[in-house]
């Protein structure tokens, strides 16, 4: 590979817009130091109203692609089912992947790792690790 | 024979009918839901039909595509990906016919169930739209109407179950008791094949 192509993109998708942006915000805040990766939030309708947008997913995941992968994180149910239906039909960019990850703490792992040149796989590793993390 | 014709009246008669139960699928939905699934199905089919107003597509499988395009686009909630996906993968299924038998929409739309089920890791009796899916396709291979029985049926079935999937498995055991909302509207679409028969 050439090493042409940009840092792997982070999409956050939330039933919420005020969650996605201060996810994104706050990923980018603790991965800061330097450059960070691209991160789009992608959260609720087109309207405003909580929900889960196609839309505002599929314009997200193009805004981050660099060429090297896009990590997609995402809340709860219908936006995890959203996501899977446009994986199945194709429609996020080649490389795109749903992680399977807690979503504030799997969004700041994949950020900051992202930030760091790390490949999608290892952004996914990172991501999923968050889960191993016990609060109890 | 079913043509596009057809599977466009199927569509529009689902968005007649999930317009009249609308109040009904919401009431259901605030007792184990969010309470916004006939608004959010209503919004759907409602850009389904207008879609379908203003163009037709040639084959039966293009008319299904296009619908399940539209619902993921405007639905907003679990049921835009649910239904979504159950119409394109049921208009995949059947080709590029330009008219197909009621088994070969039997087969194609048990394909669709069966992407449903992958997509939301669910199966018979998790009180889910599958619930009233899964006998329809059993059924659709003798009439309209069976199907239209049978999906009834069960989504009358699910009352009893405890939500396995979705936001009402949150609730465990206090789900039980409550007919499922996307049983109950996935009974709405096989209803509206027997309209659409008519």
């Amino acid at each position: 590979m050439s090493g042409a192509k940009g840092p792997v993109g982070v999409v956050l998708v939330s039933h919420s817009a005020a969650v996605a942006a201060a996810v994104a915000d706050l990923a980018r805040g603790l991965a800061g130091g330097g450059a960070t990766a691209p991160v789009a939030p992608a959260g609720g309708l087109p309207d405003g109203g909580f929900g889960t947008s196609e839309e505002l997913i599929v314009a997200a995941a193009g805004s981050v692609d660099r060429g090297s992968g896009v990590a997609v994180l995402a809340d709860l149910g219908s936006a995890v089912l959203t996501v899977k239906a446009l994986l199945a039909e194709g429609e996020l960019p080649s490389g795109a992947r749903l992680l399977d990850a807690p979503f504030v703490e799997g969004a700041v792992a994949a950020v900051v790792t992202a930030s760091a040149g790390a490949d999608l796989a290892a952004v996914e590793a990172a991501a999923s690790e968050a889960y191993d993390y016990r609060k109890v | 024979m079913l043509d596009a014709a057809f599977m466009s009246r199927w569509m529009t008669a689902t968005a007649a009918a999930v317009g009249r139960e609308e109040t009904r699928l919401t009431d259901l939905d605030s007792a184990i839901g969010d309470a916004d699934h006939g608004a959010n199905l209503r919004r759907g089919f409602t850009a389904v039909s207008a879609t379908l107003d203003k163009e037709t597509p040639d084959t039966p499988g293009a008319v299904l595509a296009l619908a399940g395009r539209q619902l993921i686009s405007t639905v907003g909630g679990a049921s835009g990906p649910l239904y979504g996906t159950l119409l394109r993968r049921t208009g995949k299924a059947l080709g590029d016919a330009a008219e197909v038998t009621r088994e070969q929409l039997a087969e194609a739309l048990g394909a669709g169930v069966a992407a449903v089920g992958q997509l939301g890791g669910a199966a018979a009796g998790d009180k889910t739209m599958l619930d009233a899916l899964l006998p329809a396709v059993e059924a659709l291979g003798r009439s309209f109407a069976a199907a239209a029985e049978a999906a009834e049926a069960g989504a009358l079935a699910t009352v009893p179950l405890r939500a396995r999937k979705g936001r009402a498995s949150y609730l465990g055991e206090r789900s039980v008791g409550h007919q499922d909302p996307g049983a109950t509207s996935a009974a709405l679409l096989v209803g509206a094949l027997v309209e659409a028969a008519a």
